[in-house]
């Protein structure tokens, strides 16, 4: 589809647009265009209003003050599909696939060819899938069922549903969340395929680097206001968007090396751990890893999505237990970990990689997320004293420094940032030695995302061992007193601070990977 | 206090001010209703569903459900009957064992426990679910039932097995002490104990909750063994009554409970619910029975009010959530 390409009059215009939720202006007065032809950038930190804002274009959000102007006339959708149809196709950033369905079932949903009988035309369907899965280099079969692709592969699926729309605009939110190197270049061609042929794509993120790559133009939205609207040039910077986003100035700093007396005491020794994959226990999900971790260091734990990180915690963690082999000592003794709660004895804790899926109960409040795993510890007679719990929700509200109206507030009311501190608090109060982190700044905007460096900081310094799993590297680079790099469930580079750099790691990261499906 | 919080509020209490509006429309509507005889009476009659209730609410909040219990509830009751009225004869070893009121009521509910339980290791170690698990245990027990009695009804017990069902108390009737003693345990258990929090933490979000280091299994393997033994105390009740344990005793009843714990707020899918709103429920449906009763509402139309007042209930909650 060519479409006929005015590229200085923007194909969408937003003006003025305020959205209230009970009270709270989400969105006030924003007014932004979105040129066709162009990769039109838009950051923010969570909850800064950008995916509100793109619910209001793409028709899920009704109620509102102001005027969107689409093609040059006032529209007012009142549902996705009417937005849809109108040639506006958003992938969001949640994945939105039926997991038992085929990839081309899911990619047609809603849609399906009908044969001359009134019937589902698979054939065509699965043809048509195999062609738009082709360019996104996604080599699997039209009828493998979704739940079976990892979730990179997912994510393609979703992008590939948008790009079958043959849309005027094509709204990506966060498309590279959970893309590794090679996909996100991929991505990056078809953006710019979709650029040339007058698509005005509209690319919402978190990563800066991303931006600089492929952005035409950028708007910052910050507190549901634009505090920034630029065309992208070598003069902009990074550091000026960040102000324009934060309000004020971000550093990645270097952590300070850790005053080591000589050798420092060694706290977790792991021999030869290997992981069975419960569904194919012919393959390891990981495959043999020793390491040791010492206390008070911080270790990184760096690769791509699928190579094994969350599952070598989960292993230590003692989930998956009768697939799980090797040894475990701590400080110098051998422990057996059959379960979560023997874990937990031995003084380890885990915050779990999606904080709303398995780190928090959501409908409860602070302090009963708080004490969960430690409730014992504020039981007077055997009753919960909510003196005693108060306490120790206070003392970790102060020392990780929560923002919260009080401790009987449900957890869902609370930032990304300041769940996170709640799901540590949680783990604190159970006085680990050993805690485990899975990407513990994911989805958190900058300004927390700081505060968590400084506690896992701090934590360090008190003694505590800390493996970090993150994928972010510049957060590996300045955090880790020494970095392991998973490949295909295996572990590929052992690092020391001063040898790692992001070349290194990423050429240990994509070692023993045959790129065939 | 302004109309935003006044209109919280009135959400709040929303069921309580559907069961005073709705004395208020019967007191007006017959002379009948606001009786102290009429009032125990429906106390009386809302007793058995409200301990039963509060068992499933247990359940519920851990995002499961319990579809036996009104089978449950009539086999606890005809093995009761049964101990009490004939004990145990083995004739090989020619051993007879005889049991007092308290060993029959102790072996009833034990039972019911173990049913329970049984249901919940169904669920925990070979993942039925819990619809599933529970609906076949609807068969099991009624037939168990069934085949205990013979299809006949187990009658005349020792005068003292009337008194659970008939006697009064300092003025109150026996079975609602007894649903008061059940309801007050189970909010002591919801709000003040490590298992009651771990109930609303395995319903909330099952996943963290393991991750937390909670027992889930042993957690929902409780939860039904207390829904069990909570049953079996409802069909002693019933069996004391009626001076009877009749082998369809019970039919329909996990329909009313449900409905009691879900006219009281608590969610189906789990982590958010209280006992004290299940009361309500209970009141609600018990003060609606008897209302429709007094109306001379045709008894096939009873159901069907029943039905809507269910399905309003529900609507208005949900309401209430979405605008939160």
């Amino acid at each position: 589809m060519e479409i006929n390409v005015k590229p200085d009059i923007p194909v969408i215009e937003v003006r003025n647009i305020s959205k209230e939720f009970s009270g709270n202006y989400a969105l006030t007065d924003v007014s932004i265009k979105l040129y066709p032809g162009k990769v039109n950038a838009i950051v923010g930190e969570n909850g800064a209003g950008k995916s509100t804002l793109m619910k209001i274009i793409s028709g899920v959000y009704t109620g509102y003050e102001g005027t969107v102007i689409y093609e040059g006339k006032e529209v007012t959708f009142s549902t996705p599909a009417e937005a849809q149809n109108m040639g506006i196709a958003i992938i969001h950033q949640e994945l939105n696939l039926v997991s038992n369905m085929t990839v081309a079932e899911n990619i047609f949903l809603g849609r399906e060819p009908l044969n001359r009988l009134g019937m589902v035309d698979y054939r065509k369907m699965n043809e048509k899938t195999r062609e738009v899965i082709a360019r996104l280099h996604l080599n699997v079969d039209p009828e493998t069922p979704v739940y079976q692709l990892r979730t990179a592969q997912q994510q393609l699926i979703e992008i590939a549903r948008a790009l079958l729309l043959e849309s005027k605009v094509l709204i990506m939110d966060e498309p590279t969340s959970s893309l590794s190197g090679n996909e996100i270049d991929l991505l990056f061609s078809i953006i710019s395929n979709l650029k040339e042929k007058g698509v005005a794509v509209v690319y919402i993120s978190h990563k800066l680097d991303e931006l600089f790559r492929i952005a035409d133009n950028f708007t910052v939205l910050r507190d549901g206001k634009v505090t920034g609207s630029k065309e992208m040039s070598e003069l902009i910077m990074r550091d000026d968007i960040i102000r324009m986003m934060v309000g004020r100035d971000i550093l990645i700093r270097n952590r300070k090396e850790p005053e080591t007396d000589g050798q420092r005491k060694e706290l977790l020794k792991v021999t030869n751990l290997s992981l069975r994959n419960p569904e194919l226990p012919s393959m390891f999900l990981v495959n043999n890893v020793s390491f040791t971790l010492s206390k008070g260091e911080i270790l990184g734990v760096s690769g791509l999505m699928g190579a094994g990180r969350t599952e070598m915690l989960e292993a230590l963690f003692g989930l998956h237990n009768e697939y799980v082999s090797g040894e475990i000592e701590i400080e110098g003794r051998p422990v057996i970990i059959r379960s979560i709660s023997d874990a937990i004895r031995a003084g380890m804790a885990l915050v779990p990689e999606d904080r709303q899926l398995q780190g928090l109960i959501l409908e409860l409040n602070v302090a009963e997320n708080t004490t969960l795993a430690s409730l014992m510890k504020v039981l007077s007679f055997g009753f919960i004293d909510r003196k005693k719990e108060t306490e120790m929700c206070k003392r970790f509200k102060e020392k990780l420094n929560i923002r919260l109206a009080s401790y009987g507030q449900t957890v869902e009311t609370l930032s990304g940032g300041n769940q996170q501190k709640v799901v540590i608090s949680k783990w604190l109060a159970s006085n680990p030695k050993i805690l485990l982190l899975d990407e513990p700044t994911r989805g958190v905007d900058i300004g927390a995302k700081q505060e968590l460096y400084e506690i896992i900081e701090e934590l360090a310094a008190e003694g505590m061992g800390i493996i970090l799993v993150s994928s972010e590297l510049p957060e590996i680079l300045s955090l880790s007193d020494r970095i392991l790099v998973f490949s295909a469930s295996r572990l590929t580079a052992t690092l020391k601070k001063g040898d790692a750099d992001e070349e290194v790691i990423m050429k240990a990261a994509t070692a023993n990977i045959s790129y065939a499906p | 206090m302004n109309i935003k919080t006044l209109q919280q509020n009135l959400l709040k209490f929303q069921s309580v001010i559907a069961l005073l509006l709705m004395c208020i429309f019967l007191t007006l509507m017959t002379d009948r209703f606001l009786t102290p005889e009429n009032g125990w009476n429906i106390m009386r009659q809302i007793s058995v569903n409200l301990i039963i209730s509060v068992g499933v609410t247990l359940v519920i909040l851990t995002a499961g459900i319990d579809l036996s219990v009104g089978s449950v509830l009539a086999l606890c009751g005809a093995v009761t009957a049964g101990m009490l009225k004939f004990g145990a004869e083995f004739t090989d070893a020619n051993v007879y064992i005889g049991f007092t009121l308290f060993g029959a009521i102790v072996g009833g509910v034990a039972i019911g426990a173990f049913l329970g339980c049984f249901n919940g290791i169904a669920i925990t170690r070979f993942h039925i679910p819990p619809f599933v698990a529970t609906l076949a245990m609807l068969t099991i027990a009624r037939g168990l039932t069934m085949l205990w009695t013979g299809g006949f009804p187990i009658t005349g017990f020792e005068a003292n097995m009337a008194f659970i069902g008939t006697g009064w108390l300092l003025g109150i009737p026996v079975p609602v002490w007894i649903s008061a003693a059940v309801v007050a345990a189970a909010v002591i258990l919801t709000k003040k104990t490590r298992l009651g929090r771990h109930i609303y933490a395995v319903g909330g979000n099952e996943k963290a909750a393991e991750l937390s280091g909670l027992n889930v299994k042993r957690i929902k393997v409780i939860v039904y063994s207390i829904a069990g033994a909570l049953a079996a105390l409802g069909g002693i009740i019933v069996t004391s009554r009626l001076d009877s344990a009749q082998p369809n005793a019970g039919m329909g009843m996990e329909l009313d409970a449900i409905a009691a714990v879900v006219i009281g707020g608590t969610s189906l899918s789990g982590g958010k619910g209280t006992i004290m709103g299940t009361v309500q429920g209970a009141l609600i449906i018990g003060v609606l029975n008897n209302g429709l009763v007094l109306l001379n509402v045709s008894p096939f139309w009873q159901q069907v009010v029943k039905g809507l007042v269910i399905l309003l209930a529900v609507a208005i909650d949900r309401m209430n959530t979405r605008k939160e």
